[in-house]
């Protein structure tokens, strides 16, 4: 006898593609930034990451079994979040600290505003906004073979620009700061990848990342556009973090206003504001305009005439 | 160079190979033939013939007064078996004329070339198109006579014939055109009569460049300067109306415009070769080209069916399943409706019998969206899936209606690419459905 024929609405085939495999690409893109990490800290490098992707995975599970509803640990979404946030942190964190972090990024950020697709702000960058309010010390002390250093945009914030590292250590990451945000060579080959398997687009990385230079160009920041842009986690923040699907605009043109958005923002603040940093700030600022920004940056609809401009 | 397309849009795999190059075959039903009554869009047919008449090929089964409709016609001699409930390919039992066929194929003589049909008046033209039964062919089955008569304020500038064909798998459109270019060409000439003002022009998909060539010196040997071929880009949905006009003429409409409103008329290939064939041959609508093809098929074929053949003999003519179908699809992949059993008839809108085995066929469940704007990429239409999709599962019609959901084409673009596998086209369907309820039920208030 025949077998029952399955019916169901067209399409009848679909791209080859679903969030598992995304976010596998993302952590295949995120894997050589992890490597130089690990190269220039040490293994201590390789366990913070371990604990905080653990934490991220261990706590989406127990809170959704807790809550009663589908287990989606499969989908990969909470190692990206928990890789992304362990690049955000020093080496020399505690391990209980980067825990605790997880758990944070993952139950409140993301499980309380509904989960996968529904968070409001990077749940990587709000763990460690609420990381570096808990733990100021901790989650500022940098060391580089034993010894301890301080940032290149804090030394550019302290007004002693003539000890600044040389652009080469600052491109490869042989500089302090933290485990995934130091080698921009690494975070470019990262990007390449995405750009090739079509995760992001370029927009909001390149106009996020010109803005800055723009800006503090403009600005007349003693090292320079280049050295601005490569410093810091700005090629982190620009590449991995402020792409969040969940996050930011769906339209190009939304991504434009926002990447627009968060160059000004970082920019701001490295020139006037208290911290030396300021992308994880703009970008968890600029998360929040993302509703808005939808609601303006809409596609036209065919045949539509366009009614502004 | 950079061919013509249109904005948006997708690039599905196009395994068309397995029937590409396999030459067009007739197959001659075996068993019974059952001929729905409702086979194009507008009124459906009420039967004109009675259990145990004698009927020929061609002649009438069911019409209906309305406008917007197209007869049914026999496609065999035999006789009246029965007028009964029969499943149909739209998944639902409907009314249908049963022949029981006596293999004579005798013809209705009513059904002869049109008498000087070069230098008829071209409205006889129109009149045989509507007793021919013809629809458009591509699968939307508009009545075709309807579409030839815009209204007279409307100068008609481009006659487009669809030779896109974009459906992964099929190729029943792309063997026409290959193997009977100058039938194609002499009717899109006749409907250039009715339209002095029009160019003609055929849009073909760069993916099938024997066909552009076949096409291309077929329209030289005539020198014909008011007919072109235009090779397009290949994306889906460039066969669907709104993207194969903004394609050729750069132009675009809104939803409640046709594309008359922009000097257009569209034609399928095999529309355009049948009115050929019933204003020059006498041959009406009573068959039709279809795709036999999918992982489970063992031979896949391109076969010239009668309408009314039951798909069941058309899989045993291509030697049956090679591997358990999970899906049988009337149509292609994109657009084309899933079967419950494939005991069903050949009917005008049917332009491929599709069967997929389980690694084929797309049938997982669905999560949480991500956001990615993925669907917003595919849409031709400028839509955005993700939000119209929770505004139908919250029953918010309103706001589905106000956020343009409406203007759905329900090209599956959308759902082919969500990473989520959320069921966007399928939600949109019911929506746009949902809400015509509403109006009509408003109307007769």
């Amino acid at each position: 006898m025949e077998r029952l024929l399955a019916v169901s609405s067209s399409p009848h085939i679909h791209a080859p593609q679903n969030t598992r495999v995304i976010m596998a690409w993302v952590l295949a893109a995120l894997a050589p930034a992890g490597l130089a990490g690990v190269y220039f800290f040490g293994y201590r490098a390789a366990a913070v990451m371990a604990v905080c992707v653990a934490s991220c995975k261990i706590s989406e599970y127990v809170w959704q079994k807790l809550a009663k509803q589908t287990i989606t640990v499969g989908d990969l979404s909470a190692a990206v979040t928990g890789l992304l946030l362990a690049y955000n942190l020093p080496p020399s964190i505690p391990f209980w600290m980067a825990a605790v972090g997880s758990v944070f990024a993952i139950v409140v950020v993301k499980q309380f505003f509904g989960g996968i697709g529904c968070n409001i702000v990077n749940p990587a960058l709000a763990g460690r906004a609420f990381m570096m309010s808990s733990w100021p010390v901790p989650m500022t002390s940098w060391t580089l073979d034993g010894l301890s250093s301080a940032t290149p945009l804090a030394m550019i914030k302290g007004g002693s620009i003539e000890n600044l590292p040389r652009i080469y250590d600052l491109f490869i990451g042989n500089i302090g700061g933290c485990i995934g945000e130091t080698s921009a060579a690494a975070l470019l080959i990262g990007f390449a990848i995405l750009l090739y398997k079509g995760i992001i687009s370029w927009h909001i990385p390149v106009v996020y990342i010109g803005t800055v230079a723009a800006l503090t160009a403009a600005l007349g920041r003693p090292a320079g556009p280049l050295y601005e842009v490569i410093a810091g986690g700005l090629f982190l923040g620009a590449i991995f973090m402020a792409t969040d699907y969940t996050t930011s605009p769906m339209t190009k043109k939304g991504q434009v206003i926002f990447a627009l958005g968060c160059g000004l923002l970082t920019s701001l603040i490295r020139v006037f504001g208290g911290y030396p940093e300021g992308v994880s700030y703009s970008i968890l600022i600029m998360n929040l305009t993302v509703p808005l920004i939808d609601k303006f940056a809409r596609p036209r609809i065919f045949g539509e005439v366009k009614k502004h401009g | 160079m950079k061919l013509p397309s249109f904005w948006g849009g997708i690039h599905p795999p196009q395994k068309k190979d397995a029937t590409v190059n396999k030459k067009i075959e007739k197959y001659l039903p075996k068993g019974d033939l059952v001929f729905p009554m409702a086979q194009s869009l507008g009124a459906p047919c009420q039967p004109v013939v009675k259990k145990g008449d004698r009927v020929l090929v061609g002649q009438k089964l069911g019409d209906s007064e309305a406008f917007v409709s197209a007869p049914v016609l026999s496609s065999v001699s035999g006789t009246v078996k029965d007028i009964a409930l029969r499943l149909t390919s739209a998944g639902i039992y409907e009314n249908c004329v049963i022949v029981e066929n006596d293999g004579l194929y005798e013809k209705d003589p009513s059904w002869a070339p049109l008498d000087n049909y070069p230098e008829a008046d071209p409205k006889e033209y129109l009149k045989r198109i509507r007793e021919a039964g013809i629809v458009g062919f591509g699968g939307a089955t508009f009545p075709t006579v309807v579409k030839l008569s815009p209204p007279p304020d409307k100068v008609i500038k481009w006659l487009i014939v669809n030779g896109v064909e974009c459906e992964p798998y099929i190729n029943c459109d792309n063997r026409l055109m290959l193997e009977e270019p100058e039938k194609i060409l002499e009717g899109l000439r006749l409907m250039l009569r009715l339209f002095p003002e029009a160019e003609g022009v055929i849009g073909i998909e760069n993916n099938k460049p024997e066909a552009i060539k076949t096409m291309e010196s077929e329209v030289s040997k005539q020198g014909d300067n008011k007919i072109s071929v235009v090779p397009l880009a290949v994306k889906y949905p460039q066969g669907a109306e709104k993207m194969l006009i903004e394609a050729v003429t750069k132009q675009e409409y809104v939803m409640t415009a046709l594309p008359a409103d922009v000097g257009c008329i569209i034609l399928n290939v095999r529309t355009v070769h049948q009115i050929r064939e019933a204003i020059a041959a006498g041959e009406p609508a009573i068959s039709r080209i279809i795709t036999v093809t999918g992982e489970a098929v063992a031979e896949p074929k391109n076969i010239h069916v009668l309408l009314g053949t039951s798909m069941r003999e058309l899989i045993d003519f291509c030697g049956g399943f090679r591997e358990q179908p999970v899906k049988v699809i009337s149509g292609g992949p994109m657009m084309g409706v899933s079967l419950r059993s494939i005991d069903i008839p050949v009917v005008k809108s049917t332009s491929g019998i599709l069967a997929l085995t389980a690694s084929n066929s797309h049938l997982a469940p669905e999560s949480a969206c991500i956001r990615c704007g993925r669907c917003f990429e595919g849409c031709p239409m400028g839509l955005m899936p993700s939000v119209l999709n929770p505004l139908v599962l919250m029953r918010d019609y309103k706001a589905f209606e106000e956020t343009g959901g409406m203007n759905c084409i329900e090209c599956g673009a959308c759902s082919y690419s969500c990473p989520a596998n959320r069921h966007l086209t399928q939600s949109f369907r019911d929506g746009k459905s949902t809400i015509m309820a509403m109006r009509r039920k408003a109307a007769v208030k």
